[in-house]
């Protein structure tokens, strides 16, 4: 790992990949002292934002270089559980460009146990990663203008599913009544960073 | 209930206070008053504790009636703000009579106005914020013509008697802020430093609470691969592929994939918040113990 700097009141750790971003970010939650605003997980980042008036960087840095990246079984995050309808516009495209067929592909990405590992570009819209789905899937060239909400989708490494409606280049592969985003819940993100996922085919 | 009638928004007017730290990891950027300080000194000025919500006025145009005798301060921009006609100082709070019209003219100087209003705009707030998000739109909505504002009751604290704000008018020379290097300031030539830190840069009219585009000379990378997403601050200096620096607001986006060559130095996006567009900028390296 190594300790980029990033201003007053923000450091920037990197990663050797996304397995230590996950494992670094468990161990970061759990010994996080006071002062620190946001940690905030990427592709292989990690930003640590803090308050200089209560945490000073030097202290920030020093907690970053010494906690030990969690073991995988010691962040098991909470499990949830999505209600998918596998007909999504470009499901037997997408498994065509897999070798797969429709229902192979389902079962792909219901038999796998997902995790989100960071939240980009929407709030709430996880990017769920998963070791028991090896493939890499071509984004669309150009965006749909629309997606609608609660589709669930696909692109290059990632799963996700879209808290809200807006313009996208996922592959859609089915759709879930499931609320991903609500700001007037207390916790507004149904996947945080951590959670684990598991789709179910209704 | 006090309240307040939004006659006019003019060119942009929100609802914002200091925002929502903390909730980057689930996408949601800091948002709240761009010009902070301008915001700090505003409530201040009226008693009111520093999260409460007041508006910020972008340029001129905006009109609003008090309903009720209000106590109220501008801060931020400097320009010919008038009560039913009478001009209201800058940084003085003021008593508007129930029925008066506060109207906005153009700003002499700075970009945008502070309003504070004593007991804070009392709209409901969104994740714990009552300020509106321009790319999340998060929080309350953008004020339009014959909005009712509700205007929460009086704080704990006094209006304070202050003789003289030791605070002027926002710069309208060329600005100087301070930088420090960035976490991808190796991703550039080594030339690139060096015209970042003597040229001297225009506020770019494509410019908003998402960032402030800056233009002058191209800044050349030297690593030209894609750079992963990853997580952003408000002040980071990121350079899009044509070479052009943005400097991120409150607004931007929580992570982004162009590299970052510097970072406003604490407490400069304030002053930036006020440049308006064709104003000139030069940024300069700030020194830091240790």
């Amino acid at each position: 790992m190594r300790i980029l700097p990033f201003g007053d009141a923000a450091l920037l750790a990197e990663c050797a990949d996304l397995a230590e971003v996950r494992a670094r970010l468990a161990a970061l939650r759990s010994s996080m002292p006071p002062g620190v605003v946001d940690v905030v997980p990427a592709l292989r980042t990690l930003l640590v934002r803090v308050d200089p008036t209560i945490l000073g960087l030097h202290d920030a840095e020093r907690w970053l270089a010494r906690s030990a990246p969690a073991e995988p079984e010691a962040r098991a995050g909470e499990l949830v559980r999505i209600a998918v309808r596998y007909a999504g516009p470009d499901l037997a495209e997408t498994a065509g460009l897999l070798g797969l067929t429709a229902e192979s592909l389902v079962r792909r990405h219901t038999e796998a146990e997902w995790e989100c590992a960071f939240i980009g570009f929407a709030p709430g819209f996880a990017y769920l990663v998963s070791d028991d789905f090896p493939f890499d899937v071509p984004r669309h060239a150009t965006s749909r203008p629309q997606v609608p909400a609660g589709s669930v989708a696909l692109a290059g490494r990632f799963g996700g599913v879209y808290p809200r409606s807006s313009p996208g280049g996922w592959r859609l592969i089915g759709s879930t009544e499931a609320t991903l985003w609500d700001e007037s819940r207390e916790h507004p993100a149904l996947l945080p960073p951590g959670t684990r996922v598991r789709f179910e085919a209704v | 209930m006090p309240s307040l009638t939004v006659l006019r928004p003019g060119a942009l007017a929100t609802v914002q206070d200091l925002g929502r730290p903390g909730l980057a990891a689930l996408g949601v950027g800091p948002s709240g008053a761009f010009d902070r300080r301008g915001h700090l000194l505003a409530n201040r000025l009226v008693g009111n504790p520093a999260d409460a919500a007041g508006l910020e006025l972008l340029l001129g145009g905006a009109a609003l009636r008090a309903e009720s005798p209000l106590w109220m301060a501008v801060t931020g921009a400097w320009g010919p703000v008038t009560a039913d006609g009478w001009p209201v100082e800058p940084h003085t709070a003021v008593l508007v009579p129930a029925g008066a019209v506060l109207e906005f003219g153009a700003p002499e100087s700075g970009l945008r106005y502070s309003l504070a209003v004593r007991g804070g705009i009392d709209v409901p707030p969104v994740l714990g914020s009552r300020s509106w998000d321009t790319l999340a739109r998060l929080g309350p909505s953008p004020l339009t013509g014959g909005q009712q504002l509700p205007v929460g009751g009086p704080p704990h604290t006094d209006v304070p008697a202050v003789d003289l704000v030791p605070v002027g008018p926002p710069p309208s020379g060329t600005l100087r802020l301070e930088i420090l290097p960035g976490p991808r300031r190796d991703w550039f030539e080594d030339a690139a430093w060096g015209l970042l830190t003597a040229a001297e840069w225009r506020v770019s009219a494509r410019s908003d609470r998402t960032g402030v585009r800056l233009e002058g000379p191209e800044l050349r990378r030297s690593r030209h691969e894609e750079l992963p997403s990853e997580g952003m601050v408000a002040g980071a200096v990121q350079v899009s592929p044509d070479g052009i620096p943005t400097v991120l607001g409150v607004d931007a986006p929580v992570t982004g994939g162009y590299p970052v060559i510097a970072v406003l130095a604490l407490g400069e996006l304030d002053r930036l918040a006020q440049a308006r567009p064709g104003q000139r900028v030069v940024l300069a390296r700030a020194f830091r113990r240790g």
